[in-house]
């Protein structure tokens, strides 16, 4: 936080911001000191951010179009693809953009867990954050129902009788949820509704989250507490605004690819069949950024004990900054972590494999070893390795490797280590 | 805490207790109708039941037909697929049922076309045991329809159903 008091130049703005200080709020953000040591994983809440708005720009432009009735929906996606002008780029960019959303926080996801942004002080922003990729999740899996495809039947057939295995109340909780006895209209128009309410629910969430974020400042590749601001710090802008916009534009480099030359590389061509609640397609399987989870609940052979499983996978992230023992944030330190760090990146993409084959032979007993190491890592391995692990030296600040602790070049340390390796 | 902190609750504390409590109710009757308006409405529930006409179904034929928006499966099952159902023993089954308790007419059965494990809708003469078979999550069912092998919890249901006559069959 600034420690100085901002105060508006112009009489006007300064009339203003004694009545809504605004102008504060657009200084403290333009001033906001941000370690200098960040690197490109830390541009990805700004990207994060542009897709967020560009699901809800687009979003709101094709609920213009687009008709939630059971026997309409199908017809009007068809309507947006063929006759609105450009619905086509306007779907694709909506269609493709929750794939890049999901691309996006899963980098930002992991970019947390390798420099252990998720510890003290920032639990908070972890909370948000995971609170925000759930919504996501739900929000993505309303959205795919809506063209009402046989995935997208299928799809929330199957998600939505994942209730039915509470005990007791379990069947009444899905027809509450379905409004009849299976999938139908009254299904598809509260998804339709809900679809529109959750990305608002995410924005507010993200308000907080940056909020949550600004109260102790950015974590930075080296994982130590700075002294904000300081010599180890950059305001926000132009410094961070400038790298986050470069990045952006790479990201939407890929972005456009998959929007302009395989709009529908990342779908199921039997989402081009219209919903048929007589047959099940030969093969379902959920979007691509739900394929672990969707591994995990299909490697327990139990119903009810599946679905537990599934959302335990998710619930184990929330509680991670008390599963993590060691009190240095970033893996650049932790010389066995980083090894369960890259086993668990394998873990999850090997999860998000089998998640998409067939639950048989070869795949059932991969998807269960890979789910048991998955919980290994988070209540076994975290929680132990914190309280062995012999860590490397952490230096007193961002500067000291190259300056000695000081940001004053004549005061470099005369180490004669450091010149002996020159 | 000293002692006269703790003192007995007055007239105040009772009004207070009241209040909130009549509040909580009011509230809650307020709320019920925003979460009972997504249940099943009078439109849907009116769709209860269907008359099916199984005059043309041939033995070892299966027909499917649709109540209440879900498919319900009308096998007429050969005399070979009827003595394999009754020849299980109990102790085999994950959900124990007898074939004579979910087919009343031995040569009919009916029943919900629902995979019990996610509900969706298994394929008929298929899977090891070439009755059904889910093909979402690999459950097998028998030619009673009962599980026998997968993640599928318990049996596919048997609805509510009758013979209005000996070529009608009503569900519901």
């Amino acid at each position: 936080m600034s420690d100085h008091e901002y105060t508006p130049k112009s009489k006007v703005g300064k009339w203003f911001n004694d009545r809504l200080p605004l102008l504060t709020l657009a200084n403290h953000l333009t001033d906001y000191p941000t370690p200098k040591n960040l690197n490109y994983w830390w541009t990805f809440g700004g990207i994060l951010t542009f897709c967020l708005i560009t699901q809800i720009i687009t979003g709101i432009i094709l609920g213009m179009h687009y008709v939630a009735h059971a026997d309409l929906a199908f017809q009007s996606v068809e309507h947006i693809m063929r006759d609105v002008n450009y619905g086509w780029l306007i779907r694709y960019v909506h269609a493709n953009g929750a794939s890049m959303f999901f691309l996006a926080v899963y980098i930002h996801i992991f970019r947390s867990l390798y420099y252990g942004s998720y510890k003290s002080p920032r639990e908070v922003i972890w909370i948000i954050g995971m609170l925000i990729y759930f919504l996501m999740m739900a929000t993505a899996f309303m959205g795919y129902v809506l063209p009402w495809g046989q995935m997208s039947f299928w799809g929330a057939t199957v998600i939505t009788n994942l209730f039915s295995a509470i005990p007791l109340v379990g069947d009444s909780i899905t027809t509450w949820l379905w409004g009849g006895y299976s999938v139908d209209n009254p299904t598809l128009t509260r998804f339709f509704s809900l679809h529109y309410l959750f990305p608002f629910l995410i924005l507010g969430l993200v308000v907080l989250h940056i909020w949550a974020l600004h109260v102790p400042g950015n974590n930075n590749p080296i994982g130590i507490d700075i002294k904000k601001p300081s010599k180890d710090t950059v305001p926000f802008h132009p410094y961070i605004v400038i790298k986050d916009l470069f990045a952006l534009l790479i990201f939407l480099i890929i972005f456009a690819f998959f929007v302009f030359f395989s709009p529908n590389i990342l779908g199921h061509a039997d989402n081009y069949i219209e919903a048929n609640p007589l047959v099940t397609p030969a093969h379902i399987v959920p979007e691509w950024y739900l394929l672990p989870f969707y591994a995990i609940l299909r490697s327990v052979p139990d119903k009810l004990l599946g679905v537990i499983a599934m959302f335990a996978a998710i619930f184990v992230l929330v509680i991670l900054p008390w599963l993590d023992t060691s009190k240095v944030r970033s893996t650049v330190f932790r010389p066995i972590y980083k090894q369960f760090y890259w086993f668990l990146v394998a873990d999850v993409l090997i999860l998000g494999y089998v998640g998409a084959m067939p639950a048989e032979g070869l795949y059932l007993l991969i998807a269960r070893v890979a789910t048991a190491y998955y919980f290994a890592h988070f209540l076994i391995i975290l929680p132990f390795l914190g309280m062995k692990e012999k860590t490397t030296p952490l230096p007193l600040s961002i500067t000291e490797p190259v300056l000695g602790g000081s940001a004053d070049m004549a005061m470099a340390k005369n180490n004669s280590d450091y010149k002996e390796k020159l | 805490m000293s002692d006269s902190d703790k003192k007995k609750p007055n007239r105040r504390d009772f009004i207070l207790t009241a209040t909130t409590a009549a509040g909580a109710v009011g509230v809650g009757a307020a709320v019920w109708p925003l979460v009972d308006q997504m249940n099943p409405d009078a439109s849907v529930k009116a769709l209860a039941s269907t008359e099916v006409d199984v005059s043309s179904v041939q033995p070892g034929q299966s027909i499917t037909v649709i109540w209440r928006g879900k498919p319900v499966f009308i096998k007429r099952r050969t005399q070979d697929e009827i003595d394999s159902a009754r020849a299980v023993d109990l102790s085999e089954l994950k959900h124990p049922e007898k074939d004579e308790d979910r087919a009343k007419d031995p040569e009919w059965l009916v029943m919900l076309g629902v995979c019990t494990h996610l509900g969706c809708v298994p394929l008929t003469d298929k899977g090891d045991y070439n009755a059904w078979f889910c093909p979402c999550h690999g459950s097998h069912y028998d030619t009673s329809g009962r599980i026998r092998k997968g993640p599928a919890p318990t049996n596919m249901e048997v609805p509510k159903y009758e013979f209005v006559n000996s070529n009608t069959i009503k569900i519901g």
